[in-house]
């Protein structure tokens, strides 16, 4: 006994009594889906690269971008966003600007060059692409990925479909299409200017062992309209097109446009540049349903396009369109009024959109063609195994983050049908490959989130950012951000539903019953210790932590 | 104070920690290896405001003293929960005498350390509302009046919480305690009684005397860093909610600490020899009712036209601290930016 006076008993550390006996409920850590991912249609995690982009890594995220979408500088520039939609950040000021971050990076990458390289063994099996457009591309970059063969085959001269064929060049510059594409084509895939006009003897004269089809849907829908001798008419798919060769047709001074969708905004925004004073736009039915995006209107709007709502165009004849007025009936459905007015107009545009041709599936047996586009499963493959379809060509929005999210399933879809027995008909791995049959993470949504953690968007700044991005030029709308802008906007993220290392439960636990296991680890509950007291999840800034009962 | 560009961080320092931080920017409740003053183990509710608030303060303290300090403590659920013989949840040099005399046992400590020239050795009392406020308030005011070289630390839940929620001078008007049932034409604590402490300090005109939340993690360590760059004696006043004695849910313990802050009704503050020097902006004004409704303390405020008279009471004391201590920025609708820290977001 050698202890100081009156003292019997060495001190004992508290750490002995276990105070996780008391515990009726215990904080588990969660990854939920974020609302950005979830409404992403071409499968990006946005929110993983923008974490990376946070802390400057911007190669480490354009890479996390490209695990989805091969062309993130186009994507920056034509998306409409339904990422920002979703964004948990709209209802606490304004969404993160996703879309402008994805921009930044894709030009950077144009800029340093980056790649990515093919690590995966040839496959020694060969795909048919028909038709280069975003489907195609992005099947043909995801089946490289995975070690096949691709031969794209599409009957334009260059590849690219509706992004160098249907949008504008002020929504897209060419340079930076060419960049993205060649830089897919370098990963050794085969492009041919070819008509494919029957997929199955194609198939057969080049050995291919599957084929992805995604011709699109080209030719514009057309609508009966008596019309006089003189009267200039045409479609909108063949004026964004001549226009895209150089060769732009003589429109006049007067341009009416008719129909409501995103064709038709870049037809009338074409014909303001094409010198057209005038360009109104003749809409059936009234702006909330217009199916063309926001962003497409207001800069339409901005650009000195006018709107005609509730109107058809009933006759056209040299210089002046006959419009009848419209109401919309009970079931939102436009009727006719029998008023009409005259609008002044040398040319008609008709943007009533598009349709696919499919005569290159003739006679294919177990292909079903409904309201004009191919049924497929949600592998993406036809009622004809080994042929898939993906695009516009398939029943879904047609739009070109669609169309690249379709190229990424469909490759999966293909691969998964290459290395699966076809005896066995094992449709549920396919499924699962494409991820279709996962069950999905729960959605990250606003009421989980403490937003008192989150750094105000100081009102100084905001502004500057607003201009930047809208700033008008004669050539490209829209301008990219600065690093210091793009960085910005990648820190506005609140990281929903998924831990981003901030420390507050490690922090704010009054019995340091979290464990910090260190950068990139994350933490861990000590349950020998944790009372259930749930300060951590309520202060967890991201709603990553979840209070779940104790089985007792 | 002077604009610079702004480099902006996802939580700024609002959270504890932040990887986009410089290390020398981060919390010290951020590091791994910080010194955990009050071990795991300790027999606190759950949800303990002031178990939170003694391992934030006295982990900063010893980064600031470099792991040279001796804790003195007074009577008090602290105390009591951290030291059942044989066991302490403490992982720092630490004393308890009684209830009253903690400032004094504080005082004697630092006379020995000086009398042995260990300068290096720093001291600091802690104790609750109870024993700071009323039991131990005489040795308080001495060791402020002879500016001992303490610094005297009082984690303040409004009233004697170990022995079962009595009245303490720090209970809040209204508020109901044991011993200040809520019944009668009014119920719970009397307005007009009670008394500010850290005011009190601040009319001893001693160095340094501030306040601070739990929910203020950043602000109580800086606060904390501060003090420990004086010698002589300083009073740190930190409000730390008891989800037992006020009725609160546990979890909510963090949240009713900010808003008690966001209400006006715990104005955060720090002065030096008297006068105040800093205040923290309110960031997102809120009601009164915000506070009150989650604390069954004040439950009886909810129930008639005289409740609703007192909550109107309650919002004109929060008021006019908005006032007296100009907690709001002029033209800013109640969102001021944080107080501006060691260079967290002007870096």
């Amino acid at each position: 006994m050698d202890k100081p006076f009156a003292i019997t008993l060495d001190p004992g550390s508290s750490r002995a009594n276990k105070t996780g006996s008391w515990r009726t409920e215990r904080p588990v850590y969660v990854d939920l889906m974020p609302p950005c991912n979830h409404a992403c249609p071409a499968g990006e995690d946005v929110q993983q690269w923008l974490y990376r982009a946070e802390d400057g890594g911007y190669e480490s995220a354009w890479q996390q971008v490209m695990a989805a979408n091969p062309l993130p500088a186009v994507m920056g520039r034509v998306c409409y966003r339904p990422c920002e939609t979703a964004c948990n950040r709209g209802q606490l000021d304004a969404a993160v600007g996703i879309n402008s971050v994805e921009r930044f990076l894709g030009d950077q990458a144009i800029t340093a060059g980056w790649t990515v390289p093919v690590t995966a063994p040839d496959s020694g099996r060969h795909v048919l692409i028909v038709g280069a457009g975003p489907s195609g591309l992005s099947a043909a970059y995801h089946l490289r990925l995975l070690g096949h063969r691709v031969t794209i085959r599409d009957q334009a001269p260059r590849p690219g479909g509706m992004m160098r064929y249907g949008i504008p060049a002020y929504r897209l510059p060419r340079d930076v299409l060419d960049a993205e594409i060649d830089r897919i084509l370098a990963m050794g895939v085969t492009f041919e200017q070819a008509t494919v006009t029957d997929v199955r003897t194609a198939m057969a004269e080049g050995g291919f062992d599957a084929a992805f089809l995604a011709v699109g849907a080209q030719h514009g829908r057309r609508a009966y309209i008596p019309a006089g001798d003189s009267a200039r008419i045409l479609d909108a798919v063949t004026l964004l097109h001549a226009t895209a060769d150089g060769e732009p047709p003589q429109l006049g001074r007067r341009v009416a446009v008719y129909g409501g969708g995103n064709t038709a905004m870049d037809a009338a925004r074409t014909a303001r540049r094409l010198g057209a004073a005038d360009a109104v736009v003749v809409y059936r039915r009234t702006r909330d349903r217009m199916p063309a995006h926001d962003v497409e209107v207001e800069e339409a709007a901005d650009e000195g396009v006018r709107m005609m709502w509730l109107s058809t165009v009933a006759a056209a004849d040299q210089g002046k369109l006959r419009i009848e007025k419209m109401r919309l009936d009970e079931t939102g459905f436009p009727q006719p009024t029998g008023e009409f007015t005259e609008l002044a107009a040398d040319t008609l545009v008709l943007a009533l959109g598009q349709e696919s041709e499919l005569s290159l599936l003739d006679g294919v047996p177990g292909i079903t063609i409904s309201d004009g586009v191919v049924q497929v499963g949600p592998d993406l493959m036809t009622g004809h195994p080994g042929i898939f379809a993906g695009g516009d060509m398939v029943p879904a929005e047609r739009t070109v983050t669609v169309g690249i999210g379709h190229g990424q399933r469909a490759a999966r879809g293909i691969d998964a049908w290459l290395t699966e027995d076809h005896e066995q008909g094992n449709e549920a791995d396919r499924a699962s490959a494409v991820g279709t049959a996962a069950a999905e993470p729960r959605l990250a949504d606003f009421s989980r989130l403490n937003t008192w953690y989150y750094s105000d968007a100081p009102a100084t700044v905001r502004p500057q950012l607003d201009a930047a991005r809208r700033i008008s030029t004669f050539h490209e709308v829209t301008s990219g951000l600065s690093e210091t802008t793009a960085l910005f906007e990648a820190r506005r993220c609140l990281s929903c539903g998924n831990c981003f290392e901030c420390d507050n439960c490690y922090g704010v636990c009054p019995d340091n019953a979290v464990i910090k296991l260190g950068s990139g680890q994350r933490y861990q509950i000590d349950l020998d210790y944790c009372k259930g007291c749930g300060i951590c999840a309520a202060e967890c800034p991201c709603g990553a932590i979840d209070m779940i009962p104790e089985r007792i | 104070m002077p604009t610079q560009p702004i480099k902006f961080y996802q939580v700024g320092s609002f959270a504890v920690g932040n990887r986009l931080l410089p290390d020398d920017q981060r919390s010290v409740q951020s590091e791994a290896a910080r010194t955990n003053a009050l071990n795991c183990g300790h027999r606190a509710c759950q949800g303990c405001g002031e178990a939170l608030g003694a391992r934030y303060a006295l982990d900063a303290a010893m980064r600031a003293t470099g792991g040279q300090l001796i804790a003195v403590n007074a009577t008090g659920c602290l105390e009591v929960f951290s030291t059942p013989y044989p066991e302490t949840s403490w992982q720092i040099p630490w004393i308890h005498s009684l209830f009253g005399n903690a400032p004094a046992v504080a005082t004697g400590i630092a006379a020995a350390l000086r009398a042995k020239g260990r300068t290096d050795v720093r001291v600091v009392g802690q104790g609750g509302d109870g024993g700071t406020v009323d039991i131990g308030f005489a040795c308080l005011s001495g060791m402020f009046e002879r500016n001992d070289d303490v610094l005297f630390i009082c984690y303040d839940n409004e009233a004697y919480m170990n022995t079962g929620v009595q009245r303490s001078a720090a209970t809040p008007p209204a508020a109901r305690t044991t011993t200040t049932p809520a019944v009668g034409p009014q119920p719970g604590n009397a307005f007009g009684q009670g008394k500010n402490a850290p005011l009190i300090a601040m009319a001893h005109e001693i160095g340094y005397v501030a306040t601070a939340t739990v929910a203020g993690l950043r602000d109580l360590e800086r606060k904390v860093s501060r003090a420990m760059e004086f010698r002589g004696a300083r009073y740190l006043h930190i409000l730390v909610p008891c989800p037992l004695g006020w009725g609160s849910a546990p979890a909510d313990t963090i949240k009713i600490a900010r808003l008690a802050e966001q209400t006006g009704l715990f104005p955060v503050f720090e002065a030096a020899a008297g006068e105040v020097v800093s205040v923290s902006k309110i960031r997102r004004k809120a009601p009164v009712e915000d506070y009150l409704r989650l604390q069954t303390r004040y439950a009886h405020l909810f129930k008639d036209a005289d409740g609703a008279a007192t909550i109107a009471r309650l919002q004109r004391m929060a008021d006019r601290n908005i006032a007296r201590f100009g907690l709001l920025d002029a033209g800013s609708p109640g969102a001021a930016q944080p107080a501006t820290t060691s260079g967290e977001e002007g870096a």
